[in-house]
């Protein structure tokens, strides 16, 4: 889930986290605004947009009457974490398939950013997300391995139940540039943090193009994707840390107790 | 017979029966032919890889229309600069023996020392730090020993320097060229005007490569340590510079001599087991701005990707093992090596998990030293004084860490019980040291 104001309480609430140590770090790294401002719109240090996604594949088998090579019909996607829009952002994905496809470089210029492919191998596709130019000059790859059977070889194939395999991840843009944080100032596909005191951005443009978003909520596999939330994670860590701090205590009390032990040891043997 | 192996002629016919019973095996085995076996076997079993002599060479017989006859006659070398005169075999061929000169005259070659006039000196060389007979003396030395300077600072009578030696014989060289050139851009070419001999220049030379002779292996090792170190730090910033072809402001550039240092206090402290104290903590915050600013670098990266990028450099100190052991640790308490859902607060909760057990784990190792310094100290004190529960507690301790950190309340109360009779089992425990180093390597080896 989104998550803009969460890990701002954990860095005020929790020193030991390393998050008011990176803030710190990064307000001491930062220069004079303008030697580091970029040609091409402002770029603001201190402040990083993330954005969290999902990528993955849905594959659902034919059934027995399907062409051998056709056994499959998946689709591999790349979707915003809540199922929001995120065109705001990316601007087009690229998929590199298998060489065995006719014309393995798909290109999807708009959302819903997926493709839908019949076929019966698994392997690994390069998805390549463009950013829009104010977003992030360069592309960046993401791997992901097809997978159209299930983990379990005893589960008999199912028309049904498709095989889902999705994986989460964060973009993040540390250093965005002014218009792209005023865009996406109150997008709920997006993540900000405060912005620091007495920074004020320009109210973006009500660009009715941009307001004009394929409702992603409404996509048909909706049904099939991953709720992944973050709180389960948050409390196995912070259980499994807790014993290790424990831990880590007893032993620091039993190597003191040893160094005193040795200590009342060395008079006595030197006699 | 012996004669004949060694030359490596065959073995005549007339050879004594007994070895004749004997020889068709000899000749089954024999590979070479031409070179008899006992030959062939000096060089190990394995014919060379060039053959040295062409083995029918030494069946071929003289061309026989030539007379050929060896005679003892007189030589004349040229080398020689007194007329003396010495005899040696020579080849007649036909009566007719050979001309030219000594063959190995050629090779008697020397080394051309200038020499300067008494005129010449008092021009261009003098030079307040050497007199004239000094000067005369060194040159001399250079001409009989070839430039040798190893022999030349042995042999000069004064104690000078190599280095004072050789700067004033190629400064002395270099005025002359530069005087008895016609112009100064005739000589401009010559390797003693375009590249003068510099005394200091050497001097450091020297003692530098002495001192890296003489390193200790713990100093090789440390160096070794810190050029990885730089190495690495290079590679990510050139690996963020080439996505992001940005100037690097100047303050990044001191990153990598700090962080150099910090690195290998870091790696120094960690080998010295020192408590985790604030030093070496701040040590570690200083590497994480380093991963910090080479991501900063990126116009946009995966969080996946930055959380394996700070796992690796809290990692660095630590060896493959330790690493495996922390992943080890992290399954058996119920957590995916990489997170499932990872947002920034999960990446760093995950972070700081993974840095608390590299901690724990040595502080046991640490425990681990120090049970067994105090066991070889109580080897010199009476066994019985010490009551053994403090290593009994903390033995079990070590055996049973995964499984007592899993449960967290009722086991432990029940494996306190055991303990409690500690005291009553002394006995048991003095084995010996040696027992007791086997089960701590087992504990450990988790």
């Amino acid at each position: 889930m989104t998550n803009s104001s969460s890990p701002k309480r954990n860095e005020q609430d929790q020193p030991e986290t390393s998050g008011p140590v990176l803030k710190s770090l990064k307000t001491k790294l930062s220069k004079p605004e303008d030697a580091e401002k970029k040609i091409v719109g402002k770029k603001l240090k201190d402040v990083e947009i993330s954005v969290p996604i999902v990528y993955g594949n849905i594959a659902f088998w034919l059934g027995k009457k399907a062409n051998e090579y056709q056994s499959h019909k998946w689709t591999v996607y790349v979707r915003g974490a809540t199922n929001e829009d995120t065109s705001g952002v990316i601007k087009k994905v690229v998929f590199q398939l298998h060489s065995s496809f006719n014309n393995p470089t798909r290109v999807v210029e708009s959302p819903p950013f997926e493709l839908s492919e019949q076929g019966w191998g698994e392997f690994e596709i390069a998805i390549t997300l463009h950013f829009h130019s104010d977003v992030c000059e360069k592309p960046l790859s993401l791997y992901h391995q097809l997978k159209l059977y299930p983990e379990d070889e005893s589960t008999s194939l199912s028309i049904k139940k498709p095989v889902v395999v999705e994986s989460y991840d964060e973009l993040v843009f540390p250093e965005p540039s002014e218009s792209f944080l005023a865009r996406v100032q109150n997008h709920p596909a997006v993540s900000v943090p405060r912005l620091p005191v007495g920074f004020t951005l320009p109210t973006p443009a009500e660009d009715p193009s941009e307001r004009k978003r394929v409702d992603t909520k409404d996509h048909p596999l909706t049904q099939w994707f991953t709720n992944f939330s973050e709180a389960d994670e948050l409390l196995q860590l912070a259980a499994a840390r807790q014993q290790v701090q424990t831990h880590i205590a007893k032993l620091r009390r039993q190597i003191t107790v040893i160094e005193g032990q040795q200590q009342q040891l060395k008079p006595s043997s030197d006699q | 017979m012996d004669a004949k192996d060694i030359l490596g002629l065959p073995k005549t016919p007339l050879s004594v029966p007994p070895e004749k019973k004997s020889q068709p095996k000899k000749d089954s085995q024999r590979k070479p032919d031409g070179i008899s076996r006992e030959v062939y076997a000096l060089t190990g079993g394995l014919a060379p890889l060039m053959p040295s002599i062409d083995s029918s060479y030494l069946k071929k017989r003289p061309p026989s229309d030539e007379k050929i006859t060896w005679q003892w006659l007189p030589f004349t070398n040229s080398a020689r600069k007194d007329t003396l005169q010495l005899y040696h075999w020579v080849r007649v061929v036909n009566g007719v023996p050979p001309t030219g000169d000594y063959s190995f005259a050629k090779y008697n070659k020397s080394i051309e020392v200038t020499k300067y006039t008494d005129e010449e000196y008092a021009q261009h060389l003098t030079d307040p730090s050497w007199t004239k007979q000094e000067t005369d003396q060194l040159f001399d030395l250079c001409e009989q020993f070839d430039l040798r300077f190893v022999i030349i600072a042995d042999r000069f009578p004064s104690s000078r320097t190599m280095e004072e030696l050789k700067d004033r014989y190629y400064s002395v060289c270099r005025s002359i060229l530069l005087a008895r050139a016609s112009s100064p851009a005739d000589v401009s070419g010559h390797p003693l005007v375009k590249e003068n001999y510099n005394a200091s220049q050497e001097k450091e030379r020297k003692r530098a490569l002495s001192m890296v002779l003489s390193q200790t292996k713990q100093q090789e090792k440390k160096d070794a340590e810190v050029l990885a170190e730089a190495k690495k730090i290079a590679e990510s910033r050139m690996a963020a510079k080439g996505v992001e072809e940005s100037v690097m402001p100047a303050t990044e550039n001191e990153f990598p001599e700090t962080t150099i240092d910090h690195n290998t206090l870091v790696s120094l402290s960690n080998v010295r087991l020192a408590p985790v104290a604030a030093p070496p903590s701040t040590l570690v915050i200083a590497d994480t701005s380093s991963t910090l600013a080479s991501l900063r670098m990126l116009p946009v990266y995966l969080r996946t990707y930055a959380l394996e990028q700070m796992v690796q450099q809290a990692s660095s100190s630590a060896g493959l093992r330790t690493i495996k052991r922390v992943e080890q640790t992290l399954q058996d308490l119920g957590i995916n090596l990489k997170p499932r859902v990872p947002t920034k607060a999960v990446c760093a909760e995950h972070l700081e998990l993974r840095k608390e057990i590299l901690t724990l784990l040595n502080l046991q190792k640490q425990l681990q030293y120090k049970e067994a310094e105090g066991s070889s100290l109580r080897e010199g004190t009476t066994y019985s004084e010490m009551p053994g529960t403090p290593k009994r507690q903390v033995r079990d301790h070590d055996r049973t860490f995964i499984p007592d950190a899993m449960s967290f309340g009722g086991e432990r109360g029940g494996r306190k019980d055991p303990k409690r009779k500690g005291p009553g089992r002394v006995s048991e425990t003095p084995s010996s040291p040696a027992n007791k180093r086997p089960r701590k390597m087992k504990a450990s080896d988790l």
